[in-house]
């Protein structure tokens, strides 16, 4: 047995032409990431709204709750988006609304991921009665009428803020990806390289942490994105329905003032249309960026 | 030792774990230092199984299996686990499958320095996974630093053959580990583990096929639907099959300078001038017993009724 | 001649070019013959039995001809091939157990395969139940779905599925190697049984396993890296090969009764060429211990003694 060059054997490897270019399936990936129109577009206007909550709220010289200026006056070079009933400015609204709108998808969503992914890679690694019982929790927490949940809540706590919040979605929105997370690691828990990390002494998480995740990394990249669009939708409803934090401002909060107020019977356009679609844009720029990320990572949906 | 002593296997199966399923039952048998034990069974024989529980990937549901005495369920925690791991190691029928596909293949090396010589300097612990490479007749250059896919199967064996010795161990697993391997190369990984006997390593060597088990065994034990049918010496299991399952596995296997008919004409003919009852022969309506009878020195049966189609 | 195979050269697509699978065999098949065809993989075996049957996406017909019973097979033409395919060359393909639809019916699908073929499933009824009895099966497994048979049936279904329009030619691609020992020998005699009742005129079994095909084969073809090696009969093959590949290859493998210790066995050593870009001459060349420069040009598959074809200027 000498230099064995890897024959891309026709008959075996019907799968894998020899594309092989051996040391990059990163560079690869990056490759096709950079030239997938979906995730390009869908990177670049999350990415825009974020810098915009990032970097404007400083230069703003009002805050979103002062009532400074005249009632429903339509945007104008003075007030961009317009003013709302009370004089408020509702660009500086809409700014600082987008914060805690990306602050309510990362917290939110990461608490759902971590709690989920947690749940799920031991469930899918350990198996056994361990799997059973947390599979068991996943069911009950999965058929918890979330926003019932969330009403009673939100309506029993004092000091409610965005972190509240999200940390409630969070804690609500995880079961969906601990099923997920936890299949893809029972089948890769099969595989004999993780036996045989098990037989080179290697500790569970470890195992858990360097030889199953890496080889799912795409998939929890998307799991998350998943989950943050979910807790930004989910707090916009909340919001939408007068269960928003009641110390600080978000999307979803404008649009329940604004249809509070009657702007909907004032035909106050400017004070619904924006943070609607707002949420829309972000939203549906992750979902699509999510559908690009796949065509990505799943060789077989490339267009080539 | 290490020591089979009536190991039973059951897996729970069906919704609620209702169902009941035997994969391996009352299997008793030892693995000596410097010895090879292969394992012969079909499909579904519960080989693997048996090799799984040896290395505590697969637990045993009755019965013990000990390692120089020490029974190896009663192992707790990562400690006394790591130690056992130092002294028994697998190798498993899928190269490919045993690599992380997106890692480097060294990676199998620098996982047991980490674990278990994070002491050792970073040029000795080279020269050790060098010595090691030669044993089992690698070039360094060829295949360190390069990814699974880029290795032959018979090269990616060899590592993990090399693995093992890294960490100095008594017993190997061997499942199926040539069956996916090239035909022109095969021998070769092998005779390694011939070699690894010559070194003192007693070794468990799965298959189904019986010239592989022939060819680099001591002692042979032959595997049906989770039973033990017969096992003993190499020499005498093979000259010499009583059990009317070892006998069909022996007339089905394609040899190459006798065809088929030739070696059932010959079992066949063996089987009629032998008239004499056995001990291992069953009166009608008795029971299969589970403990084997002796044939000869070193050779036991599973005791049968006479007519017994298998 | 039931199939006159000449210069029959079948590449891979692949992005860094073509790569030579199947370069030039030329060989025939005679009525009634079983042709056991040999190789390790990426020796070309597969790509020449898919070849004879359909050429998939990424294989690529560059030259040579195949005659099937004097009409020369339009093996670059998947239409023009419908012709042929199922009704005068089939075949029992490598996976045959996983390919069957599970959740149809087994009758069901017979039906759908004949009437795509233009046979009408009445017209072969009995016969197909005649068949089914011949290797034990019961005729209700038509009526049952692929899922509830095991792997032993399954295969033996699928034999008589292929050959129920007495093909000409059936070609077995590693039918058996999925199987145990046990069951693998009843599959491997009822296709000599197929030949002997004329369900089929002569036959390819395609295997890695030479043991296996030297049981059942009339003839054993040998192939290596794309070319073939040597073809004679079994027993000339297995007693008294010309090829060094074939004669390496055969010392490699162990034998039920061989112990290390009485005879250690060697393997060849290094690995097959790569087919991208194969090195000149005799493919076998790197590892084979006879080469001298007579070995960089490529040696042609001759005739050697009577029925007896090898690739070597080394073979006397």
């Amino acid at each position: 047995m000498t230099a064995a060059q890897p024959l891309p054997d026709p008959t075996t490897a019907p799968e894998e032409p020899a594309v092989a270019t051996p040391k990059a399936p990163r560079l690869e990936a990056l490759y096709f990431a950079l030239r997938n129109p979906k995730l390009v577009v869908g990177l670049s206007i999350v990415l825009l709204f974020l810098l915009v909550g990032l970097v404007v709220p400083p230069f703003l010289e009002h805050t979103p709750g002062e009532r400074y200026a005249p009632p429903l006056l339509p945007p104008s070079a003075e007030h961009w988006f317009g003013t709302t009933q009370f004089g408020q400015d509702l660009f500086t609204q809409f700014v600082y609304g987008i914060r805690s709108t990306f602050l309510v998808g990362f917290l939110g969503g990461g608490i759902a991921a971590v709690i989920g992914m947690t749940i799920g890679f031991v469930a899918g690694y350990k198996g056994g009665w361990i799997d059973e019982v947390l599979n068991m929790l996943t069911n009950v927490v999965l058929v918890l009428p979330t926003l019932a949940v969330l009403f009673i809540i939100a309506a029993y706590v004092d000091s409610y803020g965005v972190v509240t919040q999200s940390f409630f979605i969070g804690m609500t929105s995880w079961p969906w990806a601990a099923r997920a997370v936890r299949s893809q690691a029972l089948s890769l828990s099969s595989r004999d390289f993780v036996d045989l990390a098990r037989l080179s002494g290697v500790r569970p998480w470890k195992i858990i942490v360097r030889d199953i995740a890496p080889n799912m990394s795409s998939y929890l990249f998307m799991t998350f994105i998943l989950l943050f669009g979910g807790a930004v939708l989910a707090a916009a409803g909340l919001d939408f329905v007068g269960l928003g934090p009641n110390d600080g401002m978000s999307l979803g909060l404008i649009m329940h003032q604004a249809v509070k107020w009657g702007a909907l019977q004032l035909g106050v356009w400017w004070w619904f249309v924006p943070p609607g679609l707002g949420i829309t844009a972000i939203v549906g720029s992750m979902y699509v960026m999510n559908v690009g990320l796949d065509e990505v990572f799943n060789p077989k949906l490339r267009e080539m | 030792m290490l020591k089979f002593d009536r190991v039973t296997k059951v897996y729970k199966v069906g919704a609620f774990g209702g169902g009941e399923f035997t994969a391996v039952r009352d299997a008793s048998f030892e693995v000596r230092p410097g010895e090879v034990v292969s394992l012969i069974g079909e499909s579904g024989s519960g080989k693997s199984t048996l090799g799984k529980m040896a290395l505590r990937i697969a637990s045993v549901s009755k019965g013990k299996i000990t390692c120089d005495g020490i029974d190896v369920s009663t192992l707790r925690g990562h400690r006394a686990l790591k130690d056992y791991y130092r002294k028994v190691q697998g190798v498993f029928q899928d190269p490919f499958s045993s690599y992380n596909p997106i890692f480097k293949a060294d990676r199998v090396f620098s996982m047991i320095r980490e674990e278990y010589y994070p002491e050792v300097s970073q040029s000795e612990w080279q020269d050790r996974v060098a010595e090691a490479l030669k044993v089992v007749r690698l070039d360094p250059n060829q295949v360190l630093g390069k990814y699974p896919h880029q290795l032959s199967g018979g090269q990616l064996q060899r590592m993990l053959l090399a693995r093992a010795l890294l960490l100095d161990i008594d017993y190997l697993v061997a499942d199926e580990v040539i069956s996916m391997l090239d035909a022109s190369t095969r021998i070769d990984v092998l005779n390694l583990l011939a070699d690894l006997k010559a070194r003192g390593m007693g070794i468990l060597f799965v298959t189904h096929d019986l010239a592989l088990g022939n060819y680099i065994s001591d002692q042979t034990v032959i595997l049906y639907k989770g039973e033990i049918v017969e096992r003993g010496v190499t020499e005498k299991v093979f000259s010499d099959p009583r059990h009317p399952y070892t006998k069909k596995l022996f007339a089905s296997v394609p040899q190459f300078h006798k065809k088929w008919e030739e070696v059932e004409a010959e079992l066949r003919a063996k089987e009629a001038a032998d008239t004499s009852t056995h001990p291992y022969h069953l009166e009608e309506g008795q029971e299969v017993p589970s403990e084997l009878v002796q044939v000869s020195e070193g050779h036991y049966v599973q005791p049968f009724h006479r007519r017994a189609a298998v | 001649m039931t199939l006159e195979v000449s210069d029959l050269r079948v590449y891979y697509r692949t992005l860094r070019g073509d790569v030579r699978a199947l370069d030039g065999p030329t060989f025939t098949v005679a009525d009634g013959e079983i042709m056991g065809l040999a190789g390790e993989s990426g020796s070309g075996k597969s790509t020449l039995s898919k070849s004879l049957i359909r050429l998939d996406g990424r294989m690529r017909y560059i030259g040579g001809s195949v005659t099937l019973d004097g009409d020369e097979m339009p093996i670059w033409d998947d239409r023009a091939m419908d012709e042929f395919r199922y009704k005068r060359v089939s075949i029992i393909p490598q996976y045959a157990m996983s390919a069957m639809n599970p959740t149809r019916k087994i009758g069901k699908m017979i039906a759908e395969l004949l009437e795509s073929r233009g046979v009408r499933f009445r017209d072969v009824r009995d016969e197909l139940h005649r068949r089914l009895e011949l290797v034990e099966l019961e005729r209700d497994v038509l009526d049952r779905y692929p899922l509830e048979l095991s792997g032993g049936m399954k295969q033996r279904t699928v034999m008589v599925i292929s050959t129920l329009l007495n093909p000409s030619l059936l070609i077995a691609d590693e039918v058996t190697s999925a199987l145990d020992v046990s069951t693998q020998r009843a599959v491997a005699e009822t296709l000599v049984e197929f030949r002997d009742r004329e369900f089929v005129k002569s036959m390819i079994v395609v295997t890695h396993d030479i043991s296996l095909v030297y049981q059942i084969a009339d003839t054993i073809m040998v192939m290596y890296g794309g070319r073939l090696a040597e073809k004679a009969s079994a027993k000339t093959i297995i007693e008294m090969p010309k090829h060094p590949y074939t004669k390496m290859l055969l010392d490699s493998l162990p034998e039920v009764g061989v112990k290390y210790e009485d005879k250690r066995l060697s393997g060849i050593p290094g690995s097959p060429p790569g087919l991208l870009n194969p090195p000149q001459g005799c493919r076998f060349r790197d590892r084979c211990p006879l080469a001298d420069k007579q070995c960089l040009e490529q040696p042609p598959f001759v005739e050697v003694e009577s029925d007896h074809h090898v690739a070597c200027w080394k073979a006397e």
